[in-house]
């Protein structure tokens, strides 16, 4: 499992994240934070992001440009996937615990 | 590995517009992209094909290079890239959950009680174990792998040490460009819980050759000829990928002509008949005598034209 916001992991600016990704305005990114949709790993003094930051924004990105989820729709898409990987994730973790209680 | 044809990848005809195109690409992309299918190994392998498939047709220029079939559908590396379901489901993914401003702290899970923990329980207690092990794909794995130039042309296998002892024997195609990308499937990092191993990924490095030069299918190389060949015309032997062949120079043959060996150049492959290769003749002097300088001397065309005229010409 990658781990974000791991100790020494390197975060990198808001532009640098624009300019990663190529197709993105900084004005969107702001506002994708002020919606709470993106949570940088760091807010202040300015937003600095991790991977994982970067992966999901990426992914918003993809939302938006390829699967033409409007930014009406967008909340209920991630609020879904959000609930996806946290049921995903307690699932692994109820495994685990099987695993180490049960065997 | 991307499939052959990107056409069929996106299940559109070959003559499809711009537009068509895009709308298949999106299409596929809704239903593949592996973020939306967390728990559907292949769905990252099938996003990045039809990916690349979409890149390539979208690029009007590389389309028509497939099309000609002067390029295949593996095309360019695609650059590595990270997927966020590899992290949501990790410590790191804490400040994504719980909704809107959600308390963030909450790494450890204490909702286990809930649905899956009821589910789980009463299969404990009946003596399963179900679900114990997780299924996981396992990683993909990249390695680099320098190959001689006479192997991308002949087509070669080569033996590829791992880091962790295995051999691993790798097809070079005819044809392979440096920087292309092999993938072995299964050969990667092994799977957990019964699910397939991740993938090897292979980037070619090829080492350049002290005289053929490679063009698409075809190689070029620079053959020296003595002025008696050059002049009087001579059947020479040639190197070529594949051992040595007889070639005639014809009389008259100035320094810079071209000759063409058919089928000499990059090995067939697939569909693609071979290339060729082309020599093109440089004239050495050699060692020169007493009777070639007093032939010169007298030469009654000694004089003759300015070999650089035209280039005088062109910059002045």
């Amino acid at each position: 499992m990658t781990g974000s916001g791991a100790a020494g992991e390197r975060l990198i600016t808001l532009s640098a994240l624009c300019r990663e990704l190529g197709r993105l305005e900084e004005s969107d990114l702001l506002r994708w934070i002020a919606a709470e949709w993106v949570r940088p790993a760091a807010r202040q003094p300015e937003p600095r992001f991790a991977a994982i930051d970067v992966a999901r924004v990426r992914l918003i990105v993809e939302l938006r440009d390829e699967m033409e989820v409007g930014e009406a729709a967008m909340p209920v898409v991630l609020s879904l996937l959000d609930q996806l990987y946290e049921t995903r994730r307690q699932m692994r973790l109820v495994c685990a615990r099987l695993e180490r209680d049960g065997a | 590995m991307p499939g052959n044809d990107p056409y069929a990848t996106l299940g559109v005809k070959r003559d499809a517009s711009a537009d068509e195109i895009r709308r298949a690409y999106r299409a596929l992309a809704k239903r593949h992209h592996p973020d939306l299918n967390p728990g559907d190994a292949a769905a990252e392998a099938r996003f990045k094909d039809i990916a690349a498939a979409a890149d390539l047709l979208e690029d009007a220029d590389k389309r028509a290079r497939f099309d000609r079939g002067e390029i295949d559908a593996t095309g360019a590396p695609v650059p590595e890239r990270s997927f966020y379901r590899g992290y949501a489901e990790g410590d790191g993914a804490a400040r994504y959950r719980g909704g809107r401003g959600g308390d963030a702290g909450d790494s450890d899970g204490p909702e286990l009680g809930d649905i899956f923990g009821e589910f789980f329980n009463r299969q404990a207690g009946a003596g399963g174990r179900a679900g114990a092990g997780m299924r996981m794909r396992g990683r993909d794995q990249r390695y680099e792998l320098g190959v001689d130039f006479l192997d991308t042309v002949n087509g070669a296998t080569r033996r590829l040490g791992l880091p962790d002892g295995r051999d691993l024997d790798v097809v070079i195609p005819p044809g392979i460009e440096d920087g292309q990308v092999l993938r072995l499937r299964g050969q990667g990092g092994a799977g957990a819980g019964g699910a397939p191993a991740g993938d090897a990924l292979i980037t070619i490095g090829v080492f350049p050759h002290p005289f053929f030069r490679r063009e698409g299918a075809d190689l070029h190389v620079a053959l020296p000829v003595s002025l008696r060949e050059a002049v009087l015309g001579a059947k020479v032997t040639v190197p070529t990928p594949r051992g040595p062949v007889a070639m005639t120079i014809p009389p008259h043959s100035d320094a810079g002509r071209q000759l063409r060996l058919r089928g000499r150049g990059v090995a067939a492959h697939g569909k693609q008949a071979a290339g060729d290769l082309y020599a093109t003749l440089q004239v050495v002097i050699g060692p020169v005598d007493a009777s070639l300088e007093a032939f010169l001397k007298d030469w009654a065309a000694a004089p003759g034209e300015d070999p650089r005229a035209a280039m005088l010409e062109a910059t002045q």
